[in-house]
């Protein structure tokens, strides 16, 4: 007995009425773990019951604790009658079980019906006692810490990486089993939430013991995914990135002396080329297809596996690149670099790292992006104890993604994710990330004495270049390129763009700002069923790739960039189409050479009016990118020609290339190489698709005035984040009419849906400017026949607009915000006693009114008052963390509340004149900070950070990225990872579709930011939301919508706070003690 | 071709505050929509209509969503929402009335009845019906949940419904007049406004309700002290005694003099005047002649000294020496009582006496 998990119930709140007759309700509550229940007495006519159990006690494994979760079930008691079900509350308790993060679960959480959604709250304590267990055979894996942050964690130390973990479970999907068809929805439901808590939580715990057998103690980029696959199963997966932490004491900055540690475990099969037709299991009916693109340039060579027999006839884009030019002495120095790490990498089986963002040093060349995809049948999960044909399938990919990133000269992956989309029975299993080589120096053999390696790495090439530098021998590309000596250091090649799918690194030097580059895609296919239907799936993937891939190289031009970050390609399969999504952030790396021009080029020369129409679409491209060249401020440094080597490639070499090329192409480009500019990159016009498309590459708008937009965590060029972040998902469904549509409409359409929807969000997030939008998250799926949904996660961020240009030295995203606000302290005080004295609206808050009133922000910090009064000021910041308890916060902030609502009387009155109110409401809230009954110290620091819009600590934070600006993470607290699924059968009464999601994710929030609080936790980040499944019937007023989100829940300060000086793992008894006070 | 779904929901709830008027007052979304191009919020952002649709949509969305929350804003203050000083300040603004539309409804039962006259009103105060219904529905949410209350009125609204401390006492006057019926239609009684009322209201409810002796007791701020009325009859004493009236009069005329150039009418109209007040106290154990209180005030004393072209002054001197005079007559005994009454009944009419 391993484990003695205790849970206490204290009290309920606001419970619906379940007695019609007394309007009143009799609850009582089951607290169920494993097969173990407990009953507590039925508080009998009360919505706000006080129950003040006792403790129970389950005496479970530690496997157990790791698997099940706690299962508290409120229930209206019924004489008469069976008791009626009011809702649920799941605890995963596995952030009890790591000795570091919390030690007691303490809170409200809502109580959840999947039916009704939220109903009421209840107040519970969970605590666990954990018994060592030395047992060398045991099957738990307690104490390893799991992270979906992509990067070593703010207050870790990276003492090793070991490298890539991977499971998965399957089940049969209880939505789909016999017994369904005559259980109620909810139980139903409830059994599905059941089921994929059970399975998560065995999951983390095999990946957990994993972890332990490489000799880690956590997992860092940890992505867990399901797979609905309807009749066939459930799949939940998960990949990661198995580390060895450190925790790095107060105050000093992260040391990032990494090593990356050698896998011990014997690797089997080191071969390079997989056997496939070996693993190639049964059930999978041989209908597959990979393929990849090393998207380095437009040259990129379809690879396609040998038992796949697609001939690729369009595929000869060799033609528009230009030829590479002969290297110097680099090569043997990489040869010798490969040597080293190919020792250390080869001889694991997966080189993969989901990681993007990496401690300086560790990064040492970027090969470019590798990808592999397969269409795959599903068949029904036979066995779920064994769910090898999953395993064999994605075995094949990764495979192939390892030879891939073999080709182009590089032993590692990093930013390595997999993801799937099925419809019906065809599933499209995908795996992407950057081929990379990684430092040697970290990756000795046996470096496990971590002491003695404290000497850094001489690096050759310099930290803001060198990870550009070819990894490649440029004797033996891998694909034809343009190479050039680099831009920044002059020693070493590198290539004419990159692309990366990983984050861009701190240290590189960037030109201008960057910006978010999508490219979007739709084609048709036609309704089929089994092998047919995957066939024909497969057989358009490439060309969806690589039309996806032309896209991004012209926007990315029209830009003047040359290179992407955070690739994220997304190819969803429906019934009758294929969207493709390609995500990116494009900038201009000064290492690698400007971009050229967009030329066009006419398919008849000759032609006077198609002449003039080619010159006039010319124009208008040429503007748009010295348009753009202003708008990201690219001004590239002037380079004197004679320091680099001749881009123009000579003939000699010339030859030498397509000979290389022809080695992995069977067809020989024809086109002339030398299109008359040197680097200009050359469109055709030769039909009405191109037109088309070109149309399309121009009618990308730019974000307005004061935004910024990008999918990586941060903007490259932008360094002086202010505290204002509000984070978001927005969901749009388009109905296609069934009218006969054809590609070029159906991409014009989904273009513009993507296009509106960030429309829509620099619109509503206006008040923010100016600002940022970071980490956008695009989804794309197609539920029904004729529908699109379209999925976005993001943070807005708003920074400091006078210093965007200039770059701090080091660690820039922590240190501008700090002092801005000591910077603007004065000024704010200034006018906020102005406005008082003078009953006038200072000019401050006046200049941001006239667009709508900031109201959101101005209250975001509201808050951050209310919630300090009742606080020590010694304590400020367990006792903050802990003080989100939302019972007490109401009481403490009723003083709080007494001054709104005499300043907010004054407001009631409001004409249709927008400027007149929302200057009066902006006054009112201003002059009510003046009279705020704050101690004086408090009260100045928060009105300093007002007019950035939410202050450092609100209640709880969500937001998509390990950081949080202005604000520093001082402990970790477990992975958050919840499952809801929400059904109704009153669509029209909550307000239609709309209604029934928008008040589905609000509560899928509110549970987030309840659980976070329970931890003792202020904060989520790497928030992300995995899954949204919405099925909908309106004809039958039903809907159902499953939401799968995830992140790390963390208590952070101010960065200008001290940290707090009490043991941590007092806040959890600190924070039940003040409950019971405070109830 | 549609968008059939459109959702945007935000850790932290973003809310236009121009929208949320539109939305109480009334307006579609279209109309919103119509309205804020017109604002130039367009021009602003570099948005298009469709952009706009779609945020206003949104927005009313949101604030549906809100609404239930607002009719019970007691749970507000628990929600695990990061929006409550939003969602406070919202909450102020969504219980605000219009004081054209309260002065309609003041003191009518809040019937169905009087909830299907609301069009009528609507096209009278020019508030649109929907606004006028979220009033109407307002009030009478207020007035179901404090019926029941023991404690003080102004209190228990704020409690439960979180308002400031004016709307709680404005609603405060709303149920109170509701409950006992005043009224306040009358061609007489339409130069009051609704501030002129809630003022009365609140003398009312703090010195002549059971509440303003004992602070326990059921309604204790809705209903009158039965007691106090029974005992207002012996007042009568003041003008069914001839020597008392006539002393009375000496007494307050004597203080006058010289002091007013109204001494004259004063003088001459003593009598009709005390008469009036104090038959209006003995009258009040009728639950008839209570709903008819402020109609008597207006009649039987403020007409008589408007058409004699008293002052504000004049009023405030006269009413004074009136009071305190009756404290000097040796055969009246009723001196509790008649401060009570006189104290009300003085800071009414000095509240009440304008054009």
């Amino acid at each position: 007995m391993p484990g003695k998990l205790k849970a206490k119930i204290v009290a309920g709140r606001h419970l619906p009425v379940m007695d019609r007759a007394s309007d009143l309700t009799d609850a009582f509550v089951e607290v169920k773990f494993g097969n173990t229940t407990f009953k507590t007495d039925v508080c009998h006519k009360s919505l706000n019951p006080q129950w003040n159990s006792e403790w129970f006690k389950f005496e479970v494994d530690d496997e157990d604790l790791q698997d099940e979760p706690l299962q508290i079930t409120v229930l209206d008691h019924d004489t008469y009658s069976a008791n009626d079900a009011i809702g649920k509350v799941y605890i995963d308790i596995d952030p009890l079980l790591c000795t570091e993060a919390a030690s007691v679960i303490s809170g409200w959480f809502p109580i959840y019906d999947t039916i009704h959604g939220i109903r009421g709250e209840i107040n519970v304590l969970v605590k666990v006692e954990l018994f060592n267990d030395l047992n060398r055979f045991r099957q738990s894996s307690c104490g390893v810490k799991f992270f979906c942050t992509t990067s070593i964690p703010r207050c870790y130390r990276a003492a090793m990486v070991h490298g890539f973990v991977e499971e998965l479970v399957v089940n049969e999907d209880p939505e789909y089993q016999w017994i369904d068809r005559i259980r109620t929805p909810r139980a139903s439901n409830e059994a599905r939430q059941r089921l994929i808590s059970l399975m998560s939580g065995e999951l983390q715990r095999k990946i957990g013991l994993k972890v332990l057998e490489m000799g880690g103690n956590a997992v860092v980029g940890y992505l867990q995914c399901f797979d609905l696959e309807g009749e066939s199963g459930l799949v939940v997966r998960a990949i990661g990135t198995a580390c060895t932490l450190d925790k790095v004491s107060s105050g000093s900055a992260p040391n990032t002396n990494t090593h990356v540690h050698p896998n011990t475990a014997p690797a089997s099969n080191a071969c390079n080329s997989p056997s496939k037709d070996g693993k190639e299991s049964p059930l999978a009916h041989g209908c597959r297809s990979t393929h990849n693109s090393p998207v380095h340039s437009v040259c990129s060579s379809q690879r396609l596996s040998q038992n796949f027999s697609v001939s690729v006839p369009t595929l000869i884009f060799t033609g528009m690149g230009s030829g590479g030019s002969a290297g110097k002495e680099a090569g043997p120095l990489k040869t010798l670099l490969r040597q080293h790490t190919q020792t250390a990498l080869e001889q694991r089986e997966f080189p993969f790292f989901t990681l993007t963002s990496f401690p300086p040093g560790f990064l040492v060349h970027v090969g470019g992006v590798v990808s592999a995809r397969s269409v795959k049948l599903l068949d029904r999960i036979h066995n779920p104890d064994e769910p090898e044909t999953r395993d064999a399938w994605w075995e094949e990919i990764r495979q192939e993604i390892k030879s891939h990133a073999k080709a182009l000269g590089c032993h590692a992956v990093v930013g390595y994710s997999e993801s799937t989309s099925i419809c019906e029975e065809v599933c499209i299993l995908s795996a992407s990330g950057t081929a990379a080589i990684l430092n040697p120096r970290y990756m000795r053999e046996g470096c496990l004495d971590i002491g003695s390696t404290d000497h850094r790495f001489e690096d050759p090439s310099p930290p803001s270049c060198g990870f550009c530098h070819i990894p490649y021998d440029e004797l033996n590309m891998p694909f034809p390129a343009q190479l050039t000596y680099c831009y920044h250091c002059r020693r070493q090649k590198v290539p004419d763009v990159l692309f990366t799918t990983i984050d861009l690194p701190s240290e590189a030097a960037v030109t201008g700002k960057g910006c978010l580059i999508q490219a979007r895609l739709c084609r048709l296919k036609k309704k089929a069923q089994g092998e047919v239907n995957a066939t024909a799936i497969s057989n358009l993937l490439p060309f969806m790739e690589y039309e996806l891939h032309t896209q991004l190289m012209n926007k990315l031009k029209l830009r003047n960039m040359n290179a992407l970050f955070g690739l994220h390609i997304q190819i969803s399969v429906g019934e009758n189409m294929l969207l493709g999504l390609a995500s990116a952030t494009g900038v201009y790396l000064t290492a690698l050479p400007a971009p050229g021009g967009i030329q066009i080029a006419g398919k008849t020369p000759g032609d006077l009016s198609n002449e003039h129409h080619i010159l006039t679409i010319q124009k208008r491209i040429n503007d748009t990118i010295a348009k753009n060249k202003e708008l990201y401020q690219i001004n590239p440094p002037e380079l004197t020609e004679e320091g680099l080597g001749s881009p123009i490639p000579e003939p000699r070499q010339r030859s030498r290339l397509f000979r290389s090329h022809s080695e992995s192409s069977d067809e020989l480009s024809e086109l002339d190489l030398s299109h008359g500019k040197k680097d200009a990159f050359v469109l055709e016009i030769d039909d009405t698709d191109a037109v088309e498309d070109i149309h399309s590459l121009l009618t990308d708008a730019p974000p307005p005035t004061g935004f910024y937009s990008c999918n990586t965590e941060i903007m490259p060029g932008i360094y002086n984040w202010t505290s204002g972040i509000q984070m978001f998902t927005s969901v749009r469904v388009f109905r296609l009419s069934n009218a006969n549509l054809t590609n070029q409409g159906l991409n014009k359409i989904f273009t513009d849906l993507c296009e509106n929807l960030l429309k829509s969000f620099y619109f509503k997030l206006r008040s923010m400017i100016p600002c940022c939008l970071c980490h956008l998250n695009f989804t794309v799926a197609v539920p029904e026949e004729e529908l699109i949904q379209v999925a976005v996660t993001a943070v807005a961020m708003t920074f400091d607009k006078d210093q965007a240009q200039e770059k701090p030295a080091e660690k820039p995203i922590n240190k501008g915000s700090s002092e801005n606000e000591e910077q603007l302290q004065f000024p704010l005080e200034l006018c906020a006693d102005v406005s008082s004295a003078n009953t006038q609206p200072s000019s401050k808050v006046s200049g941001t009114v006239s667009l709508l009133t900031p109201a959101a922000k101005l209250c975001q910090n509201q808050l951050v008052m209310i919630h300090l009064p009742g606080v020590p000021e010694s304590t400020n910041v367990s006792s903050r963390a802990a003080s989100v308890d939302y019972g007490s916060f109401a009481d403490r902030c009723s003083t709080w509340l007494e001054l709104l609502r005499l300043k907010a009387h004054t407001i009631r009155r409001g004409s249709v004149k927008t400027s007149r109110r929302t200057q009066s409401l902006a006054h009112s809230v201003s002059s009510l900070e003046r009279c705020s009954p704050l101690p004086e110290g408090r009260s100045r620091s928060l009105r300093s950070s007002r007019s950035f819009g939410g202050s450092s600590v609100t209640v709880v934070k969500m937001t998509p990225l390990s950081f949080l600006p202005g604000i520093r993470i001082i402990k970790y607290l477990g992975i958050i990872n919840m499952f809801f699924i929400r059904e109704t059968t009153s669509l029209r009464e909550e307000g239609g579709v709309s209604g029934f999601l928008h008040s589905f994710i609000a509560e899928v929030f509110a549970m987030v930011r309840a659980h976070v609080a329970a931890l003792g936790g202020n904060a989520v980040v790497s928030y992300s939301m995995k899954e949204c499944v919405l099925m909908e019937n309106p004809n039958k007023n039903q809907a159902q919508c499953l939401i799968n989100v995830s992140g790390d829940a963390v208590i952070c300060v101010r960065e200008t706070d001290q940290e707090p000086t009490a043991s941590m793992t007092n806040i959890g008894q600190t924070c039940c003690s003040a409950n019971d006070g405070a109830t | 071709m549609a968008v059939e779904l459109d959702v945007f929901v935000g850790n932290t709830t973003i809310m236009d505050e121009e929208v949320y008027q539109l939305w109480l007052d009334g307006y579609t979304v279209n109309d919103a929509v119509k309205v804020r191009m017109e604002g130039g919020v367009l021009d602003e952002c570099e948005a298009s209509a469709d952009v706009l649709l779609s945020d206003t949509m949104d927005q009313y969305r949101t604030f549906q969503m809100c609404e239930r929350l607002l009719h019970s804003p007691a749970k507000l203050a628990n929600q695990c929402s990061n929006d409550f000083p939003l969602l406070c300040l919202s909450l102020f603004r969504y219980y605000a009335f219009d004081d054209a539309f309260v002065r309609e409804v003041l003191g009518k039962k809040l019937s169905k009845g009087t909830k299907k006259d609301l069009d009528d009103i609507s096209a009278k105060t020019g508030v649109t019906l929907k606004s006028c219904r979220r009033q109407f529905d307002n009030f009478k949410r207020v007035f179901k949940v404090v019926e029941e209350l023991k404690g003080p009125l102004v209190e228990n609204i704020r409690q439960h419904f979180l308002l400031s401390d004016k709307l709680a006492r404005d609603y405060a006057a709303i149920v109170f007049f509701t409950n006992n019926r005043f009224e306040t239609g009358k061609r007489k009684l339409q130069y009051l406004t609704f501030q002129d009322f809630a003022f009365c209201a609140g003398q009312l409810i703090n010195n002549w309700t059971v509440g303003a002796v004992d602070n326990m007791v059921e309604d204790m701020d809705v209903d009158l002290d039965k007691e106090f009325l029974q005992e207002l009859k012996e007042l009568k004493i003041l003008i069914t005694d001839k020597d008392l009236l006539d002393q009375h009069k000496s007494l307050v005329c004597t203080a006058l003099r010289g002091k007013t150039k109204a001494f004259n009418e004063m003088e001459a109209n003593f009598k009709n005047l005390s008469r009036g007040l104090v038959n209006i106290a003995a009258k009040l154990t009728n639950t008839k002649d209570v709903r008819d209180f402020f109609i008597d005030l207006v009649e039987k004393f403020i007409e008589p000294c408007r058409s004699d072209r008293w002052t504000a002054a004049d009023m405030k001197l006269y009413l004074t020496h009136y009071t305190n005079s009756a404290h000097i007559l040796d055969t009246f005994k009723h001196q509790v009582v008649w401060d009570r009454y006189m104290g009300v009944i003085k800071s009414c009419i000095f509240k009440m006496y304008h054009d």
